[in-house]
């Protein structure tokens, strides 16, 4: 299965005189299991509810496998959604809630109850077809709401945030379930969330959305080894920048005069560097070396979070094991290996 | 002070000592909300004691504290073919049930739009909704009577139940208005996205999310409209006999007895139909939506 599932051209959505959505045109490959990410506020929602219909875009089209989808109703849209908030019908049970879908396509009653006690048992609730939903757990709730969902075998399964409400082990659960159901459906799966880590580990392919735009799109390797951009390297968790400029295919930091190769044009660029890529101990040969004076260290669990002045330049973070001994105050050398760290374009929306 | 003085005499038992009265506080709470339940119950019913006591009531004469002597006449007269108190009943009945209907009929989309939306004017479109309240009603009907007479409305049921529907109305909106700004509005997009149209939607989702407030509504309305009197009489013109309108013309009357198995008459089913209602509601108080106990 490839090609192209879902595809957005230009779509902008205003509410009132705020932009919600800008001119967003991405395409999304079917079987995909695509993760939008982006703060909050962002527009992934409002994207989102574009694409299942209960939002229409005020430009741009909503296509599914080529055919538009502008004006048709949310209900005649062959896509899942599934919310941050469960919204099982408090009036009917488990099991009325899963067949509410069916349903309404008027399926007969023996074909209702097989669907309904399969997808359950999917999910692990084929006990519970009778409860009552105030019975629930959190847990179990959006169970029954991906299973509602699921019933219907969607073109593309639209999830909101689906797990954030929950409470830490039991999101990792359910990632895990939502991976396994997308390998067995291959079903085309947009998953918003404003949380990289979870983005990352659930999808294989996110698009970045920042400020209503698409910051941009690839498989999760690629916003830690080639970030499209500044605000991207940020929002995944960089912490160093070394600001600085490219002029013919070479970049050169404005403090240290590090240089690196670049593809960019001439102008201002930052390298961008992640704090587990910086080495504190003995830096191998290959390495290029920073002087600088160890300010703080903050125990992190996993690592030791490491400040280093860098002489004559900016403050940058190392991650080191977690039984290495600083002196705070004392010179050091920290490392850089030669491949290490990225050139983005300076950032001159953000600037500041 | 006191508690630490009072833990320092309690010595060898503290432990107890500090649990003891956070047990006993929700204890004494109960007992007080039962007794002052059972005093307003009583302080409701108590007036309805002479009520029934004078509806059997054969000969009673001023010292004596109780009727000498029993009878069925009051309720025989209730039942006697020759007065029009069935008809009454059904008249009642048949009015107060459209007046329910129509004023939640048109209370929902009304409720919907001041609970919902945040529109222009809401305040003012709320204001008009309350003011037949505000306003005496009787003013108002006094000059929307020349309206109802010119198009034949007067006089007939036909007229009557539109005219009920002016102090229903506003309640059912309000009722209706308070439940759909508890209800949560994302039951309906995610009906949508399973399939359903609108109407679906209203018939599958809202109207079962919002059924208690609806069943309060209706059972305000009902009751609005079964003790309507004012209303009934200039409109009806005496035509339209409702229950109130019998019960009036049986107190001016000397017939102590027929007034009073009246009175209970007009009195009972209203009580049942809130008693009834209130089982049902509260068993039910998990739909989520307000007004889950009335």
């Amino acid at each position: 299965m490839t090609g192209t599932a879902i595809s957005l051209t230009g779509v902008r959505k205003m509410f009132g005189d705020t932009p919600a959505v800008r001119d967003l045109t991405t395409d999304i490959t079917a079987g995909s299991f695509t993760a939008l990410l982006g703060p909050s506020g962002c527009g992934k929602s409002t994207t989102l509810a574009m694409i299942g219909g209960l939002l229409d875009p005020d430009f741009g089209d909503v296509r599914f496998d080529g055919r538009s989808q502008l004006g048709v109703p949310a209900e005649r849209r062959p896509a899942g959604l599934v919310f941050q908030k469960p919204l099982l019908f408090p009036h009917l049970n488990v099991e009325q809630n899963v067949a509410f879908g069916l349903r309404m396509r008027r399926l007969d009653r023996a074909n209702t109850r097989d669907r309904v006690t399969s997808i359950l048992d999917r999910v692990q609730l084929g006990a519970m077809a009778k409860r009552r939903v105030g019975e629930l757990s959190g847990g179990q709730e959006q169970r029954v709401a991906l299973a509602r969902a699921l019933v219907l075998e969607p073109q593309v399964l639209l999830l909101d945030e689906p797990f954030s409400q929950l409470d830490a082990t039991l999101r990792a659960e359910m990632r895990c379930l939502v991976k396994d159901l997308h390998t067995e459906s291959q079903v085309t799966t947009v998953f918003v969330t404003h949380d990289q880590a979870e983005a990352v580990e659930v999808a294989d392919t996110i698009a970045l959305m920042l400020d209503g735009r698409l910051e941009g799109q690839g498989d999760p390797e690629m916003f830690y080894t080639a970030p499209p951009s500044l605000v991207a390297a940020r929002f995944f968790g960089v912490t160093n920048e070394l600001p600085g400029t490219v002029r013919t295919g070479v970049f050169t930091a404005a403090s240290t005069g590090l240089r690196r190769p670049a593809t960019l044009p001439d102008g201002p660029a930052v390298l961008v560097i992640r704090p587990e890529t910086i080495t504190l101990t003995s830096p191998s040969g290959d390495d290029d070396t920073m002087d600088g004076v160890a300010v703080a260290a903050r125990f992190a669990g996993t690592h030791l979070a490491v400040d280093v002045q860098l002489t004559g330049g900016p403050l940058v973070t190392a991650h080191a094991p977690v039984t290495t001994s600083v002196r705070l105050g004392a010179p050091m050398t920290v490392g850089l290996p030669r491949a290490g760290g990225v050139v983005v374009a300076a950032d001159l929306r953000h600037a500041g | 002070m006191t508690t630490t003085s009072r833990r320092v005499a309690a010595g060898a038992a503290p432990t107890q000592e500090a649990t003891e009265p956070v047990a006993r506080r929700p204890l004494s709470v109960r007992t007080g909300q039962r007794l002052l339940v059972g005093l307003l119950l009583v302080a409701v019913l108590l007036p309805l004691v002479p009520l029934l006591i004078w509806s059997v009531a054969g000969q009673w004469r001023y010292p004596d504290m109780l009727p000498q002597q029993l009878s069925l006449r009051g309720v025989g007269l209730l039942v006697d073919p020759r007065s029009d108190i069935l008809q009454g009943l059904g008249t009642s009945a048949g009015i107060a049930t459209a007046v329910a209907v129509l004023a939640c009929l048109i209370g929902f989309p009304a409720g919907r739009a001041i609970g919902l939306y945040r529109f222009r004017g809401r305040r003012a479109v709320q204001f008009l909704l309350l003011s037949p309240v505000i306003v005496p009603g009787l003013a108002v009907t006094l000059g929307i009577q020349v309206f109802f007479v010119r198009y034949h409305l007067s006089d007939s049921i036909l007229g009557v139940v539109p005219v009920q529907l002016m102090p229903t109305v506003p309640y059912a909106a309000i009722i209706l208005g308070a439940a759909f700004a508890n209800l949560d509005i994302d039951y309906e997009r995610q009906a949508r996205a399973l399939g359903a149209g609108p109407v679906r939607v209203l018939l599958f989702v809202t109207v079962p999310l919002l059924r208690p407030a609806i069943a309060v509504a209706a059972l305000l309305t009902f009751l609005i409209s079964w003790s309507e009197y004012v209303l009934t009489l200039l409109i009806g013109g005496g035509q339209v006999k409702t229950l109130p309108l019998l019960l009036f013309a049986a107190i001016g009357s000397s017939d102590t007895t027929a007034a009073a198995a009246l009175a209970v008459l007009v009195i009972a089913p209203p009580l049942l139909l809130v008693v009834a209602a209130t089982r049902l509601l509260s068993g039910r108080s998990g739909n989520g939506v307000g007004f889950g106990r009335l």
